[in-house]
């Protein structure tokens, strides 16, 4: 259970000596990605200019506030956006775009809560990726680990644009799906699923 | 008593950044009850980071997740209340929509065919309102619910038959939580609504979700049951955010309601560990905030 701590962008080789239950500190740059950005991206065949070569999104659609582009901390705020609230969101909906994102993006890290599904777990192992863990409704936690909206893209679908956020010390994350087909999901799965038949007879249930 | 619209209009505004900004107590003390049993390592570190960001979100006056929700606003009349039923629903949408505008919060509310976010938090049909009627005396009480998506996401019916009996409840129940795994947020209110019909079901367990850590069920067997539940649902190991652990949920809750002799309906609703709520009350010496 190593700690890691890594500047984004990393290489393949960096996110294949991740193993679940290791955690994870990312410096520098992380991005934003959600439902409606992805369905543009990859339904509606729209693309982003930003590279995300080796890059972590982060399961998002943050509450922000804008700043005009006169305001004296302008230079604070380059996309025009401050932050307000940043967290993440269920990532099991977005199960299929992790191939895509990996495949046409170069993506290496997903960030969110909840977990993502065996399809994930396969794109991890073939292409070189890892889930982390964030602990859901904890942003204002989390909006202390972020420094600034550097960038945003496709931001017609706000709050569902792509953005791109200065970090600093954003972690401790946890690998809950590594390359290895390691998922923490998968084992309380089978472990849940095992304990059914105590409990329902536990509560009288007949079999 | 009359109650002045603008007031109702500010409150609808204040009520809903306070709901996202403070957990009530019964919640806050709902954690420290977990962290008291959770044998988990990995649950108790995700347990006091969800009470670490409880302490950051009052000290930096900022919104515990940044899930705005969908604003659920629940008025009760009291007695001799005097005001426009239709007056007092235009004033919480347009404290809703100043909420969002003016402070401003993310609207995560969007048309469900085009999916246009008119970033007001107010859509058709939405807020929420619910208007209901009580015995006090000159009180209006506006109870706001921000429910978050990811938790709303785990909302389930099931028509049963009479043959199935109460074993069909348990069942379905386990089954719920199984399904909803780390999804909704971990650990939950797993409210569930029994009897009535298909929509009342689904309202009752709504309510359930929504009812304050420690409050009971009116009805003596629905309150053995949700006793019952409760233990047994920390019994899957599902844990904080479905990474395992004994913190599944903070409790079971069953609102109920009579039903058909043909019908035994069940709808499981449920709320996130982030578990919002504010209220105001308006009585002849103003308003007062609370939970």
């Amino acid at each position: 259970m190593a700690h890691h701590v890594l500047e984004m962008p990393v290489t393949e080789a960096q996110v294949r000596a991740l193993r679940i239950n290791d955690t994870v500190t990312l410096q520098r740059t992380l991005y934003g990605i959600r439902d409606a950005t992805q369905i543009h991206m990859f339904d509606r065949g729209r693309r982003t200019r930003f590279d995300l070569q080796g890059h972590a999104v982060i399961h998002t659609a943050p509450n922000v506030r804008k700043v005009p582009l006169d305001a004296d901390d302008r230079a604070e705020h380059p996309a025009g956006y401050a932050p307000v609230c940043i967290g993440t969101t269920t990532s099991d909906r977005m199960e299929r775009f992790t191939r895509p994102l990996m495949e046409r993006e170069g993506v290496r890290m997903i960030i969110g809560k909840g977990g993502l599904r065996d399809g994930s777990s396969q794109a991890f192992a073939e292409l070189g990726g890892v889930y982390l863990a964030i602990v859901g409704g904890t942003a204002a936690l989390e909006t202390t680990w972020i420094e600034r909206i550097e960038d945003v893209d496709l931001d017609d679908l706000n709050p569902e644009s792509l953005w791109r956020f200065a970090i600093r010390d954003f972690g401790p994350l946890l690998v809950a799906m590594d390359s290895h087909g390691g998922s923490l999901y998968r084992t309380v799965q089978a472990d849940t699923a095992a304990r059914r038949a105590q409990v329902l007879a536990s509560l009288g249930v007949k079999a | 008593m009359n109650v002045d619209l603008q007031a109702v209009e500010d409150a609808a505004k204040a009520l809903y950044i306070r709901a996202l900004k403070v957990l009530p107590p019964d919640i806050k003390d709902g954690f420290a009850r977990l962290q008291q049993h959770e044998s988990g390592a990995t649950a108790q570190s995700l347990l006091g980071t969800m009470v670490r960001n409880i302490a950051v979100a009052e000290q930096t006056d900022n919104l515990l997740c940044q899930d705005t929700g969908i604003p659920i606003y629940n008025v009760t009349l009291g007695r001799g209340v005097r005001i426009d039923g239709f007056e007092l629903q235009q004033a919480i949408r347009r404290g809703c929509a100043r909420a969002t505008r003016e402070y401003p919060l993310r609207s995560s509310v969007v048309h469900p065919l085009t999916r246009k976010n008119e970033h007001t938090s107010c859509g058709i049909g939405v807020p929420v309102i619910h208007i209901d009627f009580s015995d006090a005396a000159d009180t209006l009480t506006i109870e706001m619910i921000p429910k978050g998506s990811g938790s709303e996401n785990g909302s389930f019916l099931r028509m049963a038959i009479p043959a199935e009996g109460v074993d069909a409840i348990k069942t379905f129940v386990i089954d719920c939580v199984l399904a909803a795994g780390g999804k909704t947020c971990p650990p939950t209110i797993v409210g569930v609504g029994l009897g009535g019909t298909s929509d009342l079901v689904v309202a009752l367990a709504k309510r359930a979700a929504t009812r304050p850590l420690g409050s009971v069920c009116s009805d003596a067997e629905g309150a053995a049951l949700e006793r019952r539940l409760s233990e047994a649902v920390n019994q899957l190991g599902v844990g904080p955010q479905g990474l395992g652990g004994d913190s599944t949920a903070f409790a079971v809750h069953i609102e109920l309601a009579a039903t058909h002799i043909t019908m035994n309906p069940i709808a499981v609703n449920m709320q996130c560990h982030s578990a919002r709520r504010a209220r105001a009350t308006f009585t002849p010496a103003g308003v007062e905030y609370g939970f």
